[in-house]
């Protein structure tokens, strides 16, 4: 150890004095900042509210029930036909993923199926609305990230997708298509050569965004290794699609159970990423986009002839019993809970959504973050208010 | 909607539920998936004891447990230590019929008669409410609903919060919508409901007050049941949309379609107008 002059050693003193003084000059207060209900960074009216110290983020609340539309009420005073007009709004951007769990439960309770047929344009509808759902989702992914560009990129390409289930269904948003039993129409003409050209085409979205967005330095660097949620975290708070898989556990509702829809007919991967970062949920979704149109074009290439509905009643009464149907939608684990007492409507349908449980992790990750990282959070973990409030 | 068909088939799942419960062998074609689900509920009867009071397991579906209400939260504990770690959700169930009914009335005839009984469904119960929940064991892909009854006087049951992080907000929405209490939990504040808001929307003596109002517009073209007899043959194909509202006949179509004008012109010429929309139909 050095000797200290006296000079020296009043000098330390003087500058430990300072330091100290500077310290408790700068000692922050704490301050709340609240982020919403409307607010550009928070697409629908979910408000955050946030306490900080200096930047960081020390307690964060979601406040949600600005949208809640009360659809396990609704549901109640509704006959079965008629909830899908209501299920079409929780995830508008893939409404159609929406009313398959719902049919499923209703036919599970009638022991009814649907013709091959009908479960292999369900697939195809399902995967059209995911294609759909996560491109508007790279778009925006972009939007937060404060680049523009991909946006329109998103929305052009998107809307390709969008012409195709109107062609089908007639409806750009809320398709309404699907019938206890089967469907409402067959394919139009010449549909199917129009699918084969589009999902030509979405790959080549996914390569444009892929060298974009997830190739851009800055984007990495604001993306990677923020918002890290361990998959132990993930399975607790009952995170899914892929903001699970992200965290690196295989479990994709799609394949891991015994559904009568035609995934398990076709060849593709589910994937995921060990990092459990924003970065990782994000590319996921990129390479499901990819895995969707490769899943459409095996569906369209072995598509079965035959009847596109089963024989069912002409007033549907759903004998009594409890059902409890979920599916892969493309914000995750999307499930009804439906009773019936054998009257015409549901006695009670409990509706698990996606984004619910998606957006209860947030306060969990949240804290420790710095104020910009909460819009990588947020618009990592994908939400759509329709979905968390219902 | 008639009170005795509903009668009719809550017996007839009653008689099968107990039919299942006593003789769970009697299952004909056992895939392997329900040898699984047979394997679990042996499994979790073993290991919770007297916490499981009734089972219901139908096969190659679904696996249904009521617990006890003292051991909903070592249930979930215990569940969540074999393997059980994803969280899908949690809800409360309100087993009264409504006291109104569907709002599917007609405002000016006679109150009609409703059922008052309640009845549980799957796996039984004796309390008004009940809490469910679904856990699911990643490794061997199987879920399993999990109920408990929710005492009337009290109205608690055990919080989840502590096991499962996520219950956290599920349990607040059942809180709110049904006023069932969790002993245990931080912070049971309403999630979407106003602070002051009074009563619990999802109990069914809640009135929907839109129904009160007016009834739902869109109920008021369904035609009666057919009975037995009226039913369509089984070899006749089913109308593939709008069954609910799905008119008695042809004729009911054409009759929809035209303007009150030239009804009585076209039902003079009713073979070309039935053959236009076929027409028109074939060639969109």
């Amino acid at each position: 150890m050095t000797v200290l002059s006296d000079r020296q050693q009043l000098g330390y003193i003087a500058s430990q004095a300072a330091d100290a003084r500077v310290n408790v000059e700068l000692e922050t207060e704490g301050m709340t900042l609240n982020i919403g209900p409307q607010h550009p960074a928070t697409h629908g009216t979910l408000r955050i509210i946030v306490r900080l110290d200096g930047e960081q983020v020390v307690w964060a609340e979601p406040v949600c029930g600005y949208m809640h539309r009360g659809y396990e009420k609704l549901t109640e005073v509704r006959t079965f036909p008629q909830v899908t007009t209501l299920v079409n709004r929780i995830d508008w951007l893939g409404s159609f993923a929406n009313e398959v769990p719902f049919i499923l439960a209703a036919e599970q309770l009638m022991d009814i199926e649907a013709p091959p047929r009908a479960q292999w344009i369900r697939t195809i509808l399902f995967e059209l609305s995911r294609i759909a759902n996560i491109t508007l989702f790279l778009g925006d992914l972009g939007v937060q990230m404060g680049a523009v560009t991909p946006t329109f990129i998103a929305f052009r390409d998107r809307e390709y997708v969008l012409n195709l289930i109107e062609g089908v269904t007639g409806g750009r948003f809320h398709p309404n298509f699907d019938r206890i039993g089967g469907l409402k129409d067959d394919l139009p003409k010449g549909w199917i050569d129009e699918c084969r050209q589009v999902m030509k085409r979405l790959r080549g979205f996914c390569e444009e965004i892929e060298d974009l967005l997830f190739g851009n330095e800055i984007l990495q660097a604001r993306m990677r290794g923020v918002g890290v949620i361990p998959a132990e975290i993930a399975l607790q708070y009952g995170l899914s699609g892929p903001n699970l898989r992200g965290s690196g556990v295989d479990y994709d509702l799609r394949r891991d159970q015994d559904l009568p829809m035609a995934w398990k007919e076709v060849d593709w991967k589910v994937w995921t990423h060990p990092d459990g970062d924003s970065w990782a949920r994000c590319w996921v979704r990129l390479q499901e986009t990819r895995e969707a149109t490769k899943i459409v074009d095996q569906l369209l290439d072995g598509l079965p002839a035959g009847p596109i509905m089963a024989k069912v009643p002409r007033i549907i009464k759903v004998p009594a019993g409890e059902a409890w149907v979920s599916t892969e939608n493309p914000l995750g684990e999307m499930g009804y809970y439906v009773i019936s007492k054998g009257d015409l409507g549901p006695f009670r349908v409990k509706i698990r959504s996606a984004s619910f449980n998606n957006i209860s992790v947030v306060p969990w990750v949240l804290k420790g973050l710095y104020v910009p990282d909460i819009i990588t959070v947020l618009a990592s973990l994908y939400f759509i208010l329709g979905d968390i409030d219902r | 909607m008639s009170d005795a068909g509903t009668d009719e088939a809550t017996e007839a799942t009653e008689a099968k539920t107990e039919a299942t419960a006593t003789t769970p062998d009697t299952a004909e074609e056992a895939s392997p998936k329900d040898e699984a689900r047979e394997a679990l509920l042996g499994e979790i009867t073993s290991a919770l004891g007297d916490g499981v009071v009734e089972s219901y397991l139908m096969p190659g579906t679904d696996l249904w447990i009521r617990v006890a209400t003292d051991s909903w939260a070592d249930v979930g504990r215990a569940l969540h230590g074999r393997g059980f770690t994803f969280f899908s959700f949690l809800s409360g169930i309100d087993w009264m019929p409504s006291p109104y009914g569907r709002g599917e009335d007609d405002p000016t005839a006679e109150a009609p008669v409703r059922e008052t009984e309640t009845k549980q469904g799957y796996a039984g119960g004796e309390t008004r409410f009940q809490v469910f929940a679904r856990l699911v064991d990643l490794d061997r892909r199987l879920g399993v609903t999990i109920k408990a009854d929710v005492p009337d006087d009290t109205m608690t049951v055990g919080s989840w919060v502590t096991i499962f992080a996520g219950a956290n907000w599920h349990e607040r929405e059942a809180h709110e919508m049904f006023g069932i209490n969790f002993d245990g939990h931080p912070d049971l504040r309403n999630l979407y409901l106003p602070g002051d808001f009074e009563g619990h929307p999802l109990r069914k003596d809640f009135p929907l007050l839109a129904r009160m109002i007016k009834p739902w517009p869109g109920i008021v073209d369904v035609e009666p049941l057919p009975t037995e007899d009226e039913a369509p043959p089984n070899g006749e194909t089913a109308p593939s949309e709008g069954v609910l509202h799905a008119p008695a006949d042809e004729s009911a179509v054409t009759a929809a379609e035209q303007t009150p004008d030239t009804q009585a012109q076209q039902e003079q010429q009713a073979e070309s107008s039935e053959a236009e929309p076929s027409d028109t139909g074939d060639t969109a």
